[in-house]
C-alpha cells in the first residue's frame, strides 16, 4: 500500500484499502471556516444531533473575510463565533487567528499519519507532514461533526519524483507550477499526489506546504510527502498530541509514475486564466502590472517573507504599482518583525497587513479593478479571482513577485540582486 | 427520477469561482447565492435559464473551492441537472449531498449544442437530446452513492443511520 493507503486502512479499520473502495474513514481533525462555517452548522442543526463528537478536534478559524470586511461578513463570522463558544470547539480569535492552512500545522494541530477533512480545498496543505487531508464541502463537515466519520473512495497514487538540485530563486512553488503546468489543472483528479526525489528531500517544509497545497490545483484529493527528519523536526517543537508515522510498503502500486530534473526548471509564472498556464520566467517579456501580493496559504511563510526581504531589502517598490505583504499568522508576523523583515518591507513603500485570506479570493485589502494586472504568491487565478472579472492575475513565486514589485513588470530576481 | 430541461452549454475547467464569485461569499443564504449564478462567464445566465434546464460542460466542472455555495447556486437558480465529459472531485461530492443530480457522459457533451432539449432517466442515466434525436447512456452511479441521493442527501442519510443505532 501507498502511504495515503496506508493511513485511511489504519483510520477504517481495515488491514488494507485499494483504490476504488468506499470505506467510512475516522477523522483526526476537522475544520471550517467564516465562509464555509455558516452553511457547515445548518447542515449540522438539520442532523438533529445537539453536540458535535470531540469538540477538541473541530477547528474554526475566521480568516477569509475577518477582520470583518463589511456587515453582511461580520454576520457570518459572529454566527460562526457563537456556534464555537457554545461548542467550546477549538477557535482562533481576530489577534490570535491566521490563514488556517498556516495556522494548524503552526500550531501543532495536524501531525503525521492523521486524516483531516477541512470545508475549505486546500486542505490538502497538511500533507506536507505525512497527514492524509483533503477538502470537502460544509454538509460533508457537518456530518463529520456530528459523527467523527466520513465516507471516501480511496484515491489511486500518482508518484511525483523531483531529481537534482534547486535553482537559486527556484521553491516549491516553481515545482508545483511546473508539475500543474506538465499534467494540467484536472491531470490528477480524484488521486493523490506523493511527492518524492532528492529535490524534495532538501525542500525547507515551508516549501513542502506550498506544493502540498497546490495539489488540487491540479484537480487531486491530496497531496502527500513521506515523514523524514525535516518533518520530525518540525511536528517535534509542536505537537499537541502523540501521532504514528505509517511506512509505505516496498511494493506499493502507484497508478503512474512522472519524473522531473529540477536542475532544469526555472520560477515560473502562471499566467491567466488557469494555474496550468505556466511559463518559465525567462519567456515573460515585459508584462507590465499594477499590483503584487505577497501572502495566502500558499506562499505566506516566514521562508517566504524571508525570500521577499532578500529581494527588497535596500530597494524600493515601483512608484507605480501596490505591493501587499500579508504573513500567514500571527506568528509568522511576529517573527517577521523580530529578524527586521517587516522594517525592510515597510522602507521599501509595500503594505503589510493583519493575517487574513483578503485579496487572495477577491475579499478586500487589494481586490483589482477592471484592465488591472496582480502578480501573486497565491494559487488560484480564475477570472474574477481578485476582483474584476476584466482584471488579471499571475502566479509566482515570493522572489518573482518581490523582483516584479521593484520593476514594475513581472521579472526574474536575477535582474537585480 | 425523470428530468427535461433546455441546454445551457459551457467549456472546461469551469470553476467555483465563476459558478459563484466569492465576492457574493459574504452570504449564505441560496436564494441570494443564486442572483449570481454564471455571472462572470455568462452574463445572460439568469435570464435565460428557467426551472428544469440542464447545464452541460467539458472536462472537469466545477474545479477549486470547496464552497458548496455552487452547486447551491445552480440548483436553486433552476438547475435540474449537470451533464459533464468530467467533474471536480469536491463539488461532485457536494452536488450528491445536497441533491443536485450530476452525470458523466462524454457523447452527451459531443452531440449537444445550446438551446437543444435534453431528457434524463436519473436511475437509468439514460440522457435523450429530442432536438437532435440521439440517445445516450451516462455512468451509473456507485450503489453507495445511489443510497445517499435515494435518501435525499447526505444529512437525510446520516439522519437515517444515527437513528438506526449506526
Ligand atoms: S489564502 Fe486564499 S486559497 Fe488560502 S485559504 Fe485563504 S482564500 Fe483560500
Amino acid at each position: 500500500m501507498t502511504l495515503a493507503e496506508k493511513i485511511l486502512a489504519a483510520h477504517s479499520g481495515k488491514d488494507e484499502v485499494s483504490p476504488g473502495e468506499f470505506i467510512n474513514v475516522r477523522v483526526d481533525l476537522v475544520l471550517a471556516n467564516d465562509i464555509t462555517a455558516p452553511l457547515a452548522i445548518r447542515e449540522f442543526q438539520r442532523l438533529g444531533v445537539s453536540k458535535v463528537y470531540d469538540s477538541k478536534k473541530i477547528v474554526m478559524v475566521p480568516d477569509h473575510f475577518c477582520p470583518n470586511k463589511d456587515i453582511l461578513s461580520a454576520e457570518q463570522a459572529k454566527m460562526m463565533r457563537e456556534f464555537a463558544r457554545q461548542q467550546d470547539l477549538v477557535y482562533f480569535e481576530v489577534g490570535r487567528m491566521g490563514i488556517e492552512h498556516v495556522l494548524l500545522p503552526e500550531q501543532g494541530l495536524v501531525l503525521p499519519g492523521e486524516v483531516v477533512i477541512g470545508a475549505d480545498s486546500h486542505t490538502c496543505t497538511y500533507g506536507a507532514l505525512g497527514a492524509f487531508a483533503t477538502g470537502m464541502g460544509s454538509t460533508d463537515i457537518a456530518v463529520a461533526m456530528a459523527t467523527g466519520e466520513i465516507w471516501m473512495k480511496v484515491p489511486p497514487t500518482i508518484k511525483f519524483v523531483y531529481r537534482g538540485k534547486l535553482g537559486k530563486w527556484v521553491g516549491g512553488k516553481d515545482l508545483i507550477l511546473c508539475t500543474i503546468g506538465d499534467i494540467g489543472v484536472d491531470g490528477a483528479l480524484y488521486s493523490v499526489m506523493e511527492f518524492v526525489g532528492e529535490a524534495i528531500d532538501s525542500l525547507p517544509v515551508d516549501g513542502r506546504f506550498t506544493m502540498a497545497n497546490m495539489a488540487i490545483e491540479a484537480g487531486a484529493k491530496a497531496g502527500i510527502f513521506r515523514v523524514d527528519s525535516e518533518t520530525q523536526k518540525y511536528v517535534k517543537a509542536r505537537a499537541k498530541h502523540p501521532y504514528k508515522v505509517y511506512q509505505l510498503d516496498n511494493d506499493a502500486e502507484y497508478a503512474r509514475t512522472i519524473e522531473y530534473d529540477v536542475s532544469k526548471i526555472e520560477s515560473q509564472v502562471a499566467f491567466p486564466h488557469l494555474p496550468s498556464n505556466v511559463k518559465p520566467i525567462s519567456q515573460v517579456v515585459d508584462i507590465k502590472i499594477d499590483q503584487v501580493v505577497i501572502g495566502s496559504c500558499t506562499n505566506g511563510r516566514l521562508n517566504d517573507l524571508r525570500i521577499a526581504a532578500k529581494v527588497l531589502k535596500g530597494r524600493q517598490v515601483n512608484p507605480e504599482l501596490r505591493c501587499i505583504i500579508i504573513p500567514g499568522t500571527q506568528q509568522v508576523y511576529l517573527e517577521a518583525l523580530r529578524e527586521g523583515l517587516i522594517e525592510t518591507f515597510i522602507e521599501s513603500g509595500a503594505a503589510v497587513s493583519t493575517p487574513t485570506c483578503g485579496p487572495c479570493l477577491g475579499g478586500y485589502m487589494g481586490v483589482l479593478a477592471a484592465g488591472e494586472r496582480c502578480v501573486s504568491t497565491t494559487n488560484r487565478n480564475f477570472v474574477g479571482r481578485m476582483g474584476s472579472p476584466q482584471s488579471e492575475v499571475y502566479l509566482t513565486n515570493p522572489a518573482v513577485a518581490a523582483a516584479s514589485a521593484v520593476l514594475g513588470r513581472i521579472a526574474s530576481p536575477e535582474e537585480i540582486v | 427520477m425523470k428530468l427535461k430541461g433546455k441546454v445551457h452549454k459551457y467549456g472546461a475547467n469551469v470553476d467555483t469561482d465563476a459558478i459563484i464569485p466569492a465576492r457574493y461569499l459574504n452570504v449564505s443564504e441560496p436564494e441570494e447565492l443564486a442572483q449570481h449564478c454564471m455571472e462572470d462567464i455568462d452574463s445572460e445566465f439568469l435570464a435565460k435559464v428557467e426551472p428544469g434546464d440542464i447545464i452541460v460542460a467539458e472536462t472537469n466542472f466545477g474545479c477549486g473551492s470547496s464552497r458548496e455555495h455552487a452547486p447551491l447556486a445552480i440548483k436553486v437558480a433552476g438547475i435540474s441537472c449537470v451533464i459533464a465529459r468530467s467533474f471536480a472531485r469536491i463539488f461532485f461530492r457536494n452536488a450528491i449531498n445536497i441533491g443536485l443530480p450530476l452525470l458523466e457522459c462524454g457523447e452527451a457533451v459531443d452531440s449537444t449544442e445550446a438551446g437543444d432539449i435534453l431528457e434524463v432517466d436519473l436511475t437509468t442515466g439514460a440522457i435523450r437530446n429530442s432536438t437532435r434525436d440521439k440517445t445516450f447512456t451516462a455512468e451509473p452511479y456507485p450503489d453507495f452513492m445511489m443510497g445517499i441521493m435515494g435518501a435525499g442527501g447526505l444529512v437525510e442519510y446520516t439522519k437515517g443511520k444515527l437513528a438506526g443505532g449506526l
